[in-house]
């Protein structure tokens, strides 16, 4: 079945306020499709930690997102220094945020679980000095 | 219970969107690590903290949360109630510690839903 909407977006390395509006727009996208809100605020969640490590940790890259008639497909990407132990990253509590992001508010290892949670499908795919790559799927009903 | 109520309560100045004061708040959840939020908070519609950056505003607007204080008599930047007003999300301030803050709430009747520790 093909798409409804493709989109895709740009995520800003180093620029942390800006960490959140690619989110924010499939957010405006999801309620104007009128989608069930309890699946917005798992694809908010989902998508929202996914960019914050592109911004944290991947030295920025991009997502694409499709809204498809029975799903949302996500699919977050960065060329950064990727994950040499992806179970380990995996791991509630385990984090190599710095200081100065913990300053911010994160940064707290919660993330990948969080997207997982949030996630029917999820896929990550890294290796040192390949980036990484994280694939969500949200079913709508 | 309305949020002019809470204004009230916690002898609170509000920053933005001051025409929402009759939004009705159930819950609340208090934390200064936004990672905590996303993790744990569930159906709250308040967010109390300590920690001043627009990250706040986009953390509460992921979480379908309405109204965040700040507390400690920490004040939003003039680019956070910005974002805020955009987003229509309420932002609050007051005097009162975290601790006193949230006691003062939960005295009242405003409930925390989060998720346990697994
Ligand atoms: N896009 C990424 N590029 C490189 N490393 C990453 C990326 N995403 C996650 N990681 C690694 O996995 C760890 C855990 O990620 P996460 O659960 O989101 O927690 P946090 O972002 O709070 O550190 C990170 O601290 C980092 O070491
Ligand atoms: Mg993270």
């Amino acid at each position: 079945m093909s798409s409804i909407i493709k989109k895709e977006y740009d995520i800003p390395a180093n620029d942390f306020s800006l960490a959140g509006e690619a989110s924010s727009n499939v957010r405006k996208l999801l309620t104007q499709l009128g989608v069930n809100p309890t699946i917005i605020k798992r694809t908010s969640i989902a998508m929202y930690e996914a960019e914050l490590n592109v911004v944290i940790h991947g030295n920025g890259g991009k997502a694409r997102v499709e809204i498809f008639e029975d799903k949302i497909e996500i699919f977050v990407f960065d060329e950064g220094p990727g994950i040499e132990d992806i179970e380990l990253a995996m791991k509630e509590g385990y984090s190599t945020a710095p200081d100065s992001i913990r300053e911010m508010g994160f940064g707290a290892g919660m993330g990948l679980s969080n997207i997982k949670r949030n996630s029917d499908k999820f896929v990550l795919e890294s290796e040192p000095n390949k980036g990484t790559r994280v694939y969500i799927t949200i079913y709508l009903y | 219970m309305k949020l002019n109520q809470i204004v009230d309560l916690i002898k609170g100045q509000i920053h933005t969107c001051t025409d929402k004061m009759d939004i009705v708040i159930k819950s609340a959840c208090g934390a200064d690590l936004m990672s905590d939020v996303m993790a744990f908070s569930k159906e709250n519609t308040m967010l109390l903290t300590g920690l001043v950056n627009p990250q706040v505003i986009r953390t509460a607007e992921m979480m379908d949360i309405q109204a965040v204080v700040f507390v400690r008599g920490k004040k939003p930047s003039s680019e956070m109630c910005e974002l805020a007003e955009e987003k229509g999300i309420v932002l609050l301030s007051t005097d009162l510690t975290m601790f006193t803050a949230c006691g003062v709430l939960y005295k009242a009747g405003i409930l925390g839903k989060g998720r346990e520790c697994e």
